[in-house]
């Protein structure tokens, strides 16, 4: 079973990201499950998607110590959900903090390096990937999510290649979107 | 047959529309919204009849009315709305129905998304009805059919109770190709049966009474009631904590002797006592109340069955919140061996709380902002209601001082008033939840002379369950626009003794409105009319002029908008957040935010 746990704050795509995975997984034949944060955390709150494929799957949510791949769509959200990603586990992290209203509010100093830092300690395979400049130059920070996607697949965890996630992005994604999304893919795959 | 990859509730829609589904109604709420929205998005010919009712009652009897006339009907709703529905749904379960009905009514163990942890099942035992329990999306397709069938048979509306994780959860399912289109006969005029009376109400009770025995054991057979395994430990379980039970068991679920309750009122009890038979104890994994454990224990007193259940009741379970797979196995560990395959993780550095806020640019920031400021230095206190807009609880703008349920800011401000005449008395209500239970509450202060001040935040939508119409609009789920009904007209109607429509963007004007009616008395009120950013266009988006920028910090400190941040100490605009409303350059001393 290849277990997927993609975690950001609401607003940032991980449903859609979510979403594409799935949708890779079933054209290879495999049985999926997911499960969504959809509610009162999608207002700026923290949000986490599961996607499980394989043969069986029982639960439609990753257990903690499962996830073969923890896609993180900013840095301390990495860090809350790190204890569901397996040992040996790749774990892909946009470096760009969400500042929340009560760090502003505070006048806390968050700004996602000190997650960097703790993460760079305590996982060995860990992508991180500056989703500011890419989505700066497709011209759309929409493309956050497939960045990120892209690298994942790249360390592949994913239970997907590249490739794969390319050709999905061909049949889920409107075709006035494709040209951003690709030049998304290429630039977060060949950074690594 | 065709593989499909459906959300839960998408599954629920596509089998009641296989059902033969002719009538839906229902209102918004987390998680059950999707339900209703996926059948009028499957209805281009309009052969289903589909609508957002006002509220959980008018769904449920708009339901029981094209149920009386042969009709499939479903209604959905989130398991608060099932106590606004409680008053037909009570009756109508002795008056019964004649063409198949099924309210769902959706369950938030957590909570995730809602004001209170109720248990659907207890409603079904409450008002005597058949409950279907669906652990999964494909079992949720198959089940809403099977309810269809069974209210049919027997002449009763039936609930559907799924949790969050089964109605958000996503899989492939199995879904029909063809399915019959379901006729219904038409009203046929019978007083005895659907004229409620106390003599009819007597009947129907002891028809009832003797009618789930014998349903429960009939029950005892359903499909998927599932009763596996062997040994001397048994788990009982239900819905999706059936699923993490399978996992913390990791294939040797043969072992001990599982039990799967999916409909657990009647209670199938023959099932359950061959359970029971042979066993020493049993551990109910359950979420939200003990319902499977309190009837398990019943049954082992009825049969004199030494028995020992473990669950909720003894503290084996938590009492509250989530299940888990994880959690189940530290509940199996104290009967079994059983680990959990979690790293241990250095300590973390501090990580910053996120609770959901409004979003950039709403609008509700800039009416509570005004309120607010409108009423610096005045002994005031702030009803709230249940919306997006209960965020502006939180700080800096802090203007949410009580929240109960749908409607109840309207007549707390009143209570709060006969103790307080004092102070004055705000009540914000949100233009959908004004329509489902706010309207009364008006009345209520006009008619008995109350002093407050209605503030309605109308932003033309049901904003937090996904944007859906409301009267307000005029757009229907049937994809015509109807009459779109005016609440300033309503307000004016019963007898405000105020009525103004502000813009909230506009801060003086809106500061101006409020400043005006706190002089006043009787029941007045302001609709602070702005659509939510999720039905409107940006605007050109706003940045702070460093060099004009006093670094005073008051756009932070005041207005909490989520795209104003520090950046190395000085606040600065995120450009990917911003949503051109404004608010922020009319609140700066200097003029140093601009286009």
């Amino acid at each position: 079973m290849n277990n997927i746990l993609l975690c950001g704050v609401g607003g940032q795509g991980t449903v859609l990201a979510s979403k594409l995975i799935a949708f890779a997984a079933m054209e290879k034949g495999l049985n999926v499950r997911t499960s969504e944060t959809i509610g009162m955390s999608q207002r700026g709150g923290c949000v986490v998607s599961h996607v499980r494929s394989g043969e069986e799957i029982c639960s439609p949510m990753v257990p903690k110590g499962g996830a073969d791949v923890l896609i993180a769509f900013e840095p301390c959200e990495a860090v809350r959900n790190l204890a569901f990603l397996k040992e040996g586990g790749a774990l892909i992290v946009n470096k760009k903090a969400v500042k929340p209203v009560t760090a502003s509010l505070t006048g806390s100093a968050y700004d996602g390096s000190e997650m960097i830092e703790y993460l760079e300690k305590n996982v060995p395979s860990l992508t991180v990937i500056d989703g500011d400049d890419i989505c700066e130059r497709c011209g759309s920070a929409k493309v956050l999510n497939i960045a990120l996607l892209a690298a994942a697949a790249k360390s592949g965890q994913l239970g997907l290649t590249v490739g794969e996630l390319e050709s999905a992005i061909r049949k889920r994604i409107p075709e006035r979107f494709h040209e951003m999304n690709l030049k998304a893919v290429r630039l977060a795959a060949g950074e690594t | 047959m065709a593989k499909r990859f459906l959300m839960g509730n998408e599954a629920i829609a596509l089998g009641a529309v296989h059902a033969g589904v002719n009538v839906v109604s229902g209102y918004p709420g987390t998680p059950s919204t999707e339900i209703l929205e996926t059948i009028a998005k499957n209805n281009k010919d309009g052969s289903v009849y589909v609508e957002w009712s006002v509220n959980e009652k008018a769904a449920l009897e708009v339901g029981a009315g094209a149920a009386y006339s042969g009709a499939r009907a479903l209604v959905t709703m989130k398991q608060v709305g099932l106590n606004v529905a409680s008053d037909p749904l009570m009756s109508l379960s002795y008056v019964g129905v004649k063409g198949g009905m099924v309210i769902v009514s959706a369950d938030d163990p957590g909570p995730i998304s809602s004001q209170t942890e109720q248990d659907t099942r207890h409603f079904a035992q409450f008002a005597k009805l058949p409950v279907f329990d669906p652990s999964s999306p494909e079992e949720a397709y198959q089940m809403i059919q099977d309810a269809f069938e069974l209210s049919e048979q027997i002449g009763a509306p039936v609930l559907f109770r799924p949790t969050t994780r089964v109605c958000h959860g996503c899989a492939s399912v199995d879904v029909k190709d063809e399915y019959e289109p379901h006729k219904p006969e038409g009203f046929v005029k019978d007083t005895m049966r659907w004229v409620i009376f106390p003599r009819t109400s007597f009947l129907n009770h002891c028809k009832i009474e003797k009618r789930d025995p014998e349903l429960g054991d009939r029950l005892s057979d359903y499909r998927f009631n599932k009763l596996s395994g062997s040994g001397r430990l048994g788990i009982a379980t239900h819905g999706i904590s059936y699923a993490y039970t399978c996992e913390a068991l990791d294939g040797c679920t043969d072992e001990y002797r599982l039990l799967k309750i999916s409909t657990p009122n009647p209670f199938p009890e023959r099932l359950a006592l061959e359970f029971l038979k042979g066993l020493d104890e049993v551990v109910c994994i359950e979420e939200l109340d003990p319902v499977i454990e309190r009837e398990l224990i019943f049954l082992c007193g009825k049969h004199g069955l030494n028995v020992r259940i473990h669950g909720k009741l003894d503290g084996t379970v938590q009492p509250a919140g989530e299940n888990t797979t994880e959690s189940v196995k530290d509940v199996l560990s104290n009967f079994m061996d059983i680990k959990r395959n979690e790293q241990k993780l250095p300590e973390p550095p501090e990580m910053p709380v996120r609770p959901p806020v409004l979003c950039a640019g709403c609008p509700h920031r800039a009416s509570f902002y005004a309120v607010k400021q409108a009423t610096r230095g005045r002994k005031a206190v702030y009803s709230g209601d249940i919306g997006c807009y209960t965020l502006g609880n939180a700080k800096p703008l802090d203007m949410v001082d009580t929240c109960l349920c749908m409607g109840a800011d309207v007549t707390i401000a009143q209570g709060i008033h006969r103790v307080e005449p004092d102070t004055l008395n705000f009540s914000f209500i949100g233009d959908s939840t004004f329509f489902a239970s706010g309207i009364t509450g008006v009345v209520n202060a006009v008619y008995n002379r109350t002093d407050i001040i209605l503030i309605v935040l109308d932003n033309s939508t049901t904003a937090m369950t996904g944007h859906q119409p409301h009267p307000g609009t005029g757009v229907t789920m049937m994809g015509d626009v109807s009459n779109a009904v005016s609440i300033e007209k309503i307000l004016g109607a019963v007898g405000c003794t105020y009525v103004r429509t502000v813009d909230p963007l506009d801060l003086s004007a809106a500061e101006a409105a409020v400043k005006e009616a706190a002089e006043l008395t009787g029941v007045r009120a302001i609709i602070m009319k702005s659509p939510c950013i999720a039905v409107s266009k940006p605007g050109a988006l706003f940045g702070i002029d460093a060099d004009k920028c006093i670094n005073c910090k008051k756009c932070i400190r005041e207005l909490g908008c989520p795209a104003i941040v520090l950046t190395n100490g000085r606040p600065e605009i995120e450009k990917s957040l911003c949503y051109g409303c404004g608010v922020c350059a009319q609140v700066c001393p200097v003029g140093a935010i601009g286009k």
